[in-house]
């Protein structure tokens, strides 16, 4: 054969593995309102970056006439690429052939990037959009799911896991996302679960459409299973772009430095916080008043937004933001949003990202409902994830710091480096309406006027207690700051942290209750 | 998408403070806890009723076979979980059930 007709037939196959499961099938994909395979991995990565891997890789399976049928690259591309400049392994399973079903060829193809990912020590990013298992291979196709799971575990804390799910991600699947860092949604597109609409319908006669079941909207806002929503699939590329730039290729590196740019101008941060401590305001306020270039980048906005959590930039430098937020049911730790917040410290601690703790709670919220869900072997996590925790650990207390919130929120005692209160701040055991009708019960019972004894007494204690000098006299506390000191002294903190060493007693691992 | 700003304005009281906040979707749709009544036998699990074996006014006791439900591809006895009277019995043989609805009352 000569060179010339070599190249031809080169040509050809991509031409062929290039058009996936046919114009057909593409046009369908396109009338769905999505985007093709390729086309979604060349517009996450920077223009031309893009190489793929194991385009000629064909399936084995011989049963039901399947030797007969020929799958491009087996349904999911994958390959390398850059995205700012930083390298990333990336694959995109294609629903256009096959209905981008798992087989044993299409999974060597997953695992054989992941491989690839930790070796070279650089984000892995996956698109699903999938069928599920594929059937004619049987448990071969298990198989594959399995270990495209182990390598998930293995890799978790390694390098960062970005899922996005773009199309359906049903049934066994769904764990491999559910393992990784972070998972994207898109609008009408994604759907997860476990068990379909049909299925529950059969076993429990339960209707639910498949939207209202694992759509992007209840997977961001009521199962917290994803972490970022979209509007479209142009909008989640822009907004995994943004997260790679937060955080480093690996757990031996640190996320890049940007330049330093103070706050934009915007209301003065002494003026965010109500007087009142029952009036409730938007903690967001503050951490983009603090931050670089007021650039906050909101993890897991809609599920349990009683808790802040995301990255900002401190002197250019990436760090990872934790905050009560008043505004949601008074910032309360309960179930959700100690999950949330526990499962992002674990993340910043794992990849170098010092952590910035912004705390206003009234404490733990009450009722039945908390309680039969766990909220003891929840909300521990989140002592747990502190406290087990490395990385620079730096915490500003702005108003209500009131009994187990108080310890839970990256207190001095769970290893807190700096630990620093705003005159605004009430530490203390409760908040004064309950220490003092516990206190004086028997006063208040027995006044003429107990209303008002009450009051007094609620005075009295507030004036004695709801401040943050008790504890800063007992050292619990290091300092307290004006708002306007807050930018400066958490960037000193973290700054001098920069060398910190903390050694944890040598073991296999711990046992976080999860 | 709405944002936490458009949620539903609340007061939660926390240690005998109410503070001004706003409640959650998943807050404000929780269901309130309610005790449950010894005597009423629930479909602890959703799925179809096989065979009911009591009626109404029969003498039964404790641990007695009430009815089989079926659920997840199992046969599962539902015994009395009381020595008493059959108050009513709610289903019939066929009859698919959701967790919680309920089968029969004793008295």
């Amino acid at each position: 054969m000569s060179l010339d007709k070599k190249l031809k037939e080169h040509a050809k196959r991509v031409e062929v593995a290039q058009q996936g499961g046919g114009p057909k099938a593409q046009e369908k994909q396109r009338a769905m309102g999505k985007l093709l395979a390729r086309d979604r991995i060349t517009a996450i990565l920077d223009e031309g970056s893009f190489h793929e891997y194991d385009m000629f890789v064909e399936h084995r399976c011989q049963d039901f006439d399947m030797d007969k049928k020929n799958l491009a690259a087996d349904g999911v591309i994958t390959g390398t690429g850059t995205i700012s400049g930083h390298p990333v392994c990336i694959f995109a399973q294609d629903f256009t052939v096959a209905g981008g079903s798992l087989g044993l060829a299409h999974a060597r193809k997953i695992c054989k990037i992941m491989d690839h990912a930790v070796k070279l020590g650089v984000p892995l990013i996956g698109v699903n959009d999938s069928g599920g298992a594929r059937i004619q291979e049987g448990v071969n196709s298990l198989a594959g799911y399995g270990e495209i799971f182990y390598r998930n575990t293995l890799a978790s804390g390694v390098i960062p896991q970005i899922s996005v799910i773009l199309g359906p991600c049903a049934g066994g699947a769904v764990y491999s996302p559910a393992l990784t860092d972070f998972v994207f949604v898109v609008d009408k597109i994604s759907k997860m679960f476990i068990t379909g609409p049909e299925v529950i319908k059969t076993v429990l006669g339960e209707e639910i459409s498949m939207e209202d079941l694992g759509g992007a909207r209840v997977s961001t806002e009521v199962s917290g299973n994803a972490h970022f929503f979209s509007e479209s699939e142009a909008d989640c590329f822009a907004q995994i772009k943004r997260l790679v730039t937060f955080i480093p290729w690996n757990n031996r590196k640190r996320a890049d430095a940007f330049p330093a740019k103070p706050p934009r101008p915007g209301p003065a941060i002494s003026g965010i916080i109500p007087a009142e401590p029952t009036k409730p305001y938007d903690v967001r306020d503050v951490v983009r008043a603090v931050c670089d270039d007021s650039d906050f980048f909101e993890i897991q906005q809609h599920w349990a937004a009683n808790i802040v959590i995301g990255f900002a930039r401190l002197n250019g430098d990436t760090v990872g933001v934790v905050a009560n937020q008043p505004l949601v049911l008074a910032g309360v730790l309960d179930v959700d949003s100690s999950d949330k917040a526990a499962r992002f410290v674990r993340f910043c601690d794992a990849f170098n990202i010092p952590l910035v703790t912004f705390v206003d709670l009234p404490g733990y919220l009450p009722g039945v409902d908390q309680e039969h869900a766990g909220v003891i072997r929840h909300g521990a996590k989140v002592l747990y994830a502190y406290s087990e925790a490395t990385v620079p650990k730096v915490t500003v207390i702005l108003r209500k710091a009131y009994g187990g919130g108080y310890i839970a929120m990256c207190s001095r005692h769970l290893g807190a480096d700096l630990v620093v209160a705003w005159p605004t701040a009430e530490i203390a055991v409760m908040g004064p309406e309950g220490a003092a009708n516990i206190i004086f019960k028997r006063e208040i019972e027995q006044a003429a006027d107990p209303n008002a004894v009450r009051r007094g007494k609620v005075a009295e204690y507030s004036e004695k207690f709801a401040n943050p000098y008790i504890a800063a006299a007992n050292g619990h506390i290091d300092a307290v700051i004006t708002p306007a000191e807050t930018r400066e002294f958490v960037i000193h903190a973290i700054a001098i942290s920069s060398q910190k060493r903390e050694e944890r007693p040598a073991k296999k691992h711990g046992l976080p209750p999860f | 998408m709405p944002t936490d700003r458009d949620l539903p304005a609340t007061v939660l009281v926390i240690d005998d403070t109410a503070y001004q906040t706003t409640a959650t979707r998943k807050f404000a749709e929780r269901r309130r806890w309610v005790a449950p009544d010894p005597r009423a036998v629930v479909a602890h699990i959703p799925g179809v009723v096989c065979t009911v074996y009591v009626k109404v006014g029969e003498s039964i006791r404790r641990g007695d076979r009430l009815l089989v439900l079926e659920a997840m591809k199992m046969q599962n006895d539902v015994p009395a979980p009381c020595t008493g009277r059959v108050k009513a019995v709610h289903v019939i043989g066929g009859q698919m059930v959701a967790k919680g609805e309920r089968l029969v009352e004793l008295e």
